[in-house]
């Protein structure tokens, strides 16, 4: 199967679960919480004709106010961890944080040290860990598939 | 090296040179601490040799004081003259050279926060690497830092330069950025569009990079160099290798250093790519970033296709390469003859382009003199006619046996900057197919088990330009490891190119001078 072929297949899933639940497309707002930026090649390579993830309903914004999810990457810094929650905070509910990256998901490589976090969950709530160094596009769009999921059940406990 | 060097310091200031070392291609000087400033001054300015680094050490435990290092690269000649000074724990400070040689600016700032060492005289002696909730008196760097050490916050402020006058206000930017880049703090001052001043604050990324390097095993710290500056994973994974292999005395197999070549120039051929592709998007020129972003992708499915990561990580090792790519030199071959042709069309439309050319001509000019005295390295250096390239002045890999030629223009604008990646697409695809045509059968690697105590330069030019690792081994471990991303070099270059250019202009300015956040912070 090539890219494209992966991609369609999965988009398409994830295209009829985000009209389902949103009626409307998801938000993202990435972070880069001190990432290496491979993650952000990743990210970037999301909305490149290739991928073009707009037609299956996933929109990057450029603000946290006007996001669904935040994606985040890098393992959050010293320097980061207040700009990081500053972010969270301006984010409405009901809100849902996907750490991207090996690194976002305990640090990868760069571990947990004077100077590096250890990983997102140690700051904030994360959802999904979507991991990878950096995750392929089609493994993004996957986790994403998860994180959606996971919101229709956050909100199906809600009513209950 | 010829002994000019040495001989005509020694005319010029008499005896402080306390001791000289030569291994390699790097000449190593210690002199008397305080006749540092003049050694430099004299070497930089009578000798035209740039500072390509300046690092401390701490080696209280071995010789009893701190050093630092001056790096001056002699280009004409391949080699390296690295003056030394010792610092006594007792009277930490040195003299700074920044009103000297202004690229040393942000190298003495670092050492000042990394080690606790202080430069005296230094026009600027603001936190850069640490910010101001870190309390004084620890200092990463040092041997008696803990790695895991989680220092509490303390207060403190970080005072920005202010501009005042009828009209003039601030803009703050990041370090959450708008769009998917990465975190940095941007304070312009401008009275209406203009740009009357800019300060850039960083260090959002700081990961412990550095002193990472000296808590883990060699062959982990290659997957280190990697994710440095993780668009360039390829330039630093060989410039450390490389370091590592000329501490060793290993000469690796003529087939490795080829594919190191293939691989360094895929990697520019994917980062140029994304640049242009950046440029376009920015001056709102639709169809050529779709095209460019294209291209970039097709690239990177290649390189995922050839070495199982669409950023060409993993392959480099400790003595060669982990994998031949001889199988795929076929569809390598076939997808860049097609990327030259798709490529040269773009550009053509691209360059021919009234709306484009109105937004990057004399945009975001950066003049050579500052170019020269902030050590601009890379193609945003050679866009402001600096004649520098690793690849032909430090010849490494299998570029020493290759025909390339180095554009140079000197108009400085975003202009130039695009022209000048856009004609080193050509040159990478050429010198991938002279790679091909000139590889030969064998090994890929040698084995080195043990690795000596010693120390050594690696450098590779990396799509951003001039990438240096300094490292020194002891007890197969390493005892420091300084990275020298060129971005580190390039920054402050922004802060110049932007004046009496408008705001709207700054994400053009930005994406053409190509930053890396992560490999400026560490
Ligand atoms: S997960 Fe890997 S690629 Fe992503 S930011 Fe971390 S080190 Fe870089």
């Amino acid at each position: 199967m090539t890219v494209e072929d992966e991609l369609e297949i999965m988009g398409q899933r994830l295209n009829e679960k985000i009209k389902n639940i949103f009626g409307r497309s998801l938000h993202i707002r990435e972070v880069d919480a001190g990432s290496c930026n491979a993650c952000e090649v990743e990210v970037t390579a999301l909305s490149n004709p290739i991928y073009d993830i707009e037609r299956f309903g996933l929109h990057i914004v450029a603000s946290p106010r006007h996001a669904d999810m935040l994606l985040v990457t890098g393992p959050v810094t010293r320097n980061m961890e207040l700009a990081l929650l500053k972010t969270y905070n301006a984010t409405p509910c009901p809100k849902l944080v996907a750490a991207m990256g090996s690194c976002a998901c305990n640090g990868g490589i760069f571990g947990d040290t004077y100077a590096s976090g250890g990983g997102v969950d140690k700051f904030i709530p994360v959802d999904v860990y979507i991991p990878g160094c950096p995750p392929r596009p089609q493994a993004v769009i996957f986790g994403l598939m998860v994180a959606v999921d996971k919101l229709d059940q956050k909100i199906r406990k809600k009513e209950a | 090296m010829k002994s000019e060097y040495t001989d005509s310091i020694r005319k010029e200031f008499g005896s402080v040179i306390l001791d000289e070392n030569v291994s390699h291609n790097e000449t190593y000087l210690t002199v008397k601490r305080e006749s540092a400033v003049k050694v430099c001054d004299y070497l930089y300015h009578h000798f035209d040799a740039p500072i390509v680094s300046i690092f401390a050490t701490d080696e209280r435990r071995t010789d009893g004081c701190f050093k630092i290092h001056y790096v001056f690269s002699l280009d004409k000649e391949d080699a390296f003259i690295i003056i030394k000074i010792n610092i006594d724990e007792k009277s930490p400070v040195f003299g700074s050279i920044t009103h000297k040689i202004p690229s040393a600016n942000w190298y003495e700032r670092e050492i000042q926060d990394m080690f606790g060492l202080v430069p005296k005289g230094h026009p600027d002696p603001r936190r850069l690497i640490n910010f101001e909730d870190w309390p004084p008196d620890s200092y990463p760097l040092r041997k008696d830092f803990d790695i895991r050490t989680k220092p509490p916050r303390v207060k403190g402020e970080y005072v920005y330069r202010r501009v005042e006058g009828e009209g003039v206000y601030e803009i703050p930017v990041g370090p959450v950025h708008a769009g998917v880049i990465e975190p940095g703090h941007f304070r312009f001052s401008v009275a209406g569009e203009p740009i009357l001043n800019l300060e850039i604050r960083h260090s959002y990324t700081h990961k412990g990079v550095e002193k990472l390097f000296e808590n883990i095993s060699i062959d982990k710290a290659v997957f280190l160099a990697e994710r440095v500056s993780g668009d360039n994973s390829v330039a630093h994974a060989v410039a450390f290798c490389q370091a590592i292999e000329k501490i060793a005395g290993a000469k690796i197999p003529k087939r490795a250093k080829y594919t190191r070549t293939i691989l360094l120039e895929l990697e520019r051929l994917y980062n140029h790519l994304g640049d242009i592709a950046g440029i376009a998007t920015d001056v709102a020129y639709a169809f050529g970033a779709a095209h460019a972003n294209r291209l970039k992708e097709e690239v990177m499915q290649l390189n995922e296709s050839v070495t199982g990561s669409r950023l060409l990580r993993g392959m480099n090792t400790i003595g060669g390469v982990r994998r031949d790519i001889g199988g795929s030199e076929e569809i390598i071959l076939e997808k860049l003859s097609s990327l030259n042709l798709d490529f040269s069309e773009l550009m053509e439309l691209l360059f021919a382009s009234p709306s484009v050319a109105d937004r990057i001509e004399t945009t975001g000019r950066l003049y050579n003199d500052i170019a020269k005295g902030l050590h601009v390295v890379g193609p945003a250096g050679r866009a402001s006619g600096i004649v520098r390239d690793t690849r032909r002045d430090h010849p490494y890999a299998a570029y020493g046996e290759l025909a390339f030629d180095v554009p140079v223009l000197k108009s400085g604008d975003v202009n130039a900057r695009t022209r000048v990646r856009s004609d080193e697409v050509y040159e990478s695809i050429s010198l991938i197919e002279q790679a091909f045509s000139r590889i030969s059968d064998g090994d890929i690697k040698v084995n080195i088990r043990e690795i000596p105590d010693g120390y050594a330069l690696g450098y590779a030019e990396a799509p951003r330009g001039e990438t240096l690792y300094w490292v020194k081994t002891s007890k197969n471990m390493i005892e420091r490891c300084k990275v020298r991303d060129p971005s580190f070099c390039n920054w402050l270059a922004i802060e110049y190119a932007v004046l009496d250019n408008i705001v709207p202009d700054f994400p053009i300015i930005n994406k053409s001078l190509s930053l890396s956040y992560s490999g400026n912070d560490m």
